[in-house]
């Protein structure tokens, strides 16, 4: 197994779990952050059993030394310290997935529905990234 | 709550879950969606090779399921102005948060990350009120 292939195996588990799962369809998302509405919690059931999922398999993992087609494991400290940027990235985020119920793996797991939709937001969402790294360069 | 689906909900939470687990046991990295998005067109990277792949396999799995599986099709009831407000919002948001639901709410929860944690909270809980705001204060997205 190669880098390459292993990550296109695991872009095909995550791209059917969200198709599955109908994450991808931003009025199931939208019905879900919609708690004082019609109520759907199936997203809290999405992010249970990945969690329970992850978290157990990666207790194993974990106790490698290193991953298999690496010489260590990528992982960010998860005692950072929580600052502004992280509050105020999080705040920006959650004002547009609730404006229209797409987040950046829902939207790509979109494309399939043949509509314009899922490509401008992505294009969008590519553009804020550039708007990103423009912002943060210069400083 | 008529169009509760909790069955095939968890079944592709778990399938996600897999796939993070995997991406660790193999490349050794988290799997989160924004981050990946940005990575992957770093062409200076030599990382940004795997990021295509993942991304790729992503897009092709969600779109041979919906051609063959049947699923309720989305009603895309939002304006081309509103998309693209909300793209940039999500862009820009998920790369000064240092990630979005994939990478926080899974991988970095998962891992117990109190960075993770407050940023989900954070995130649910505006989008919570955004959906509350202009669905039933304001009355102007369904």
């Amino acid at each position: 197994m190669t880098k390459n292939k292993a990550a296109l195996l695991c872009g095909i588990l995550f791209g059917l779990g969200l198709a599955i799962s109908q994450m991808n369809n931003p009025d199931k998302v939208l019905a879900f952050l919609d708690v004082t509405g019609n109520w759907d919690a199936s997203l809290a059931f999405v992010m249970g059993g990945a969690l329970i999922t992850l978290a157990t398999l990666q207790h194993f993992i974990l106790k490698r030394h290193q991953p298999i087609c690496d010489t260590e494991f990528h992982l960010p400290k998860t005692n950072n310290p929580i600052d502004k940027r992280l509050i105020l990235g999080a705040i920006l985020f959650g004002i547009g997935w609730g404006l229209v119920g797409f987040c950046p793996g829902a939207v790509l797991a979109a494309f399939g529905d043949g509509k314009i939709e899922p490509f401008l937001f992505t294009l969008a969402l590519g553009a804020g990234m550039m708007l990103f790294n423009k912002f943060h360069e210069t400083k | 709550m008529e169009n509760f689906t909790p069955y095939s909900a968890f079944l592709g939470g778990s399938l996600i879950g897999l796939s993070a687990a995997l991406l660790m046991y193999f490349n050794g990295r988290i799997a989160g969606i924004s981050g990946m998005i940005a990575g992957a067109f770093d062409f200076k990277n030599s990382e940004h090779h795997w990021r295509l792949f993942f991304l790729g396999g992503l897009i092709l799995a969600a779109v041979i399921f919906n051609l063959f599986a049947p699923h309720v099709p989305a009603t895309y009831s939002r304006s081309t102005l509103l998309l693209i407000i909300s793209g940039v919002l999500v862009g820009y948001g998920t790369r000064l948060g240092n990630g979005c639901t994939s990478g926080h709410a899974v991988c970095g929860m998962a891992r117990l990350s109190i960075r993770s944690i407050v940023a989900t909270v954070t995130f649910m809980a505006v989008a919570i009120l955004t959906v509350f705001i202009t669905r039933h204060l304001l009355g102007i997205l369904q």
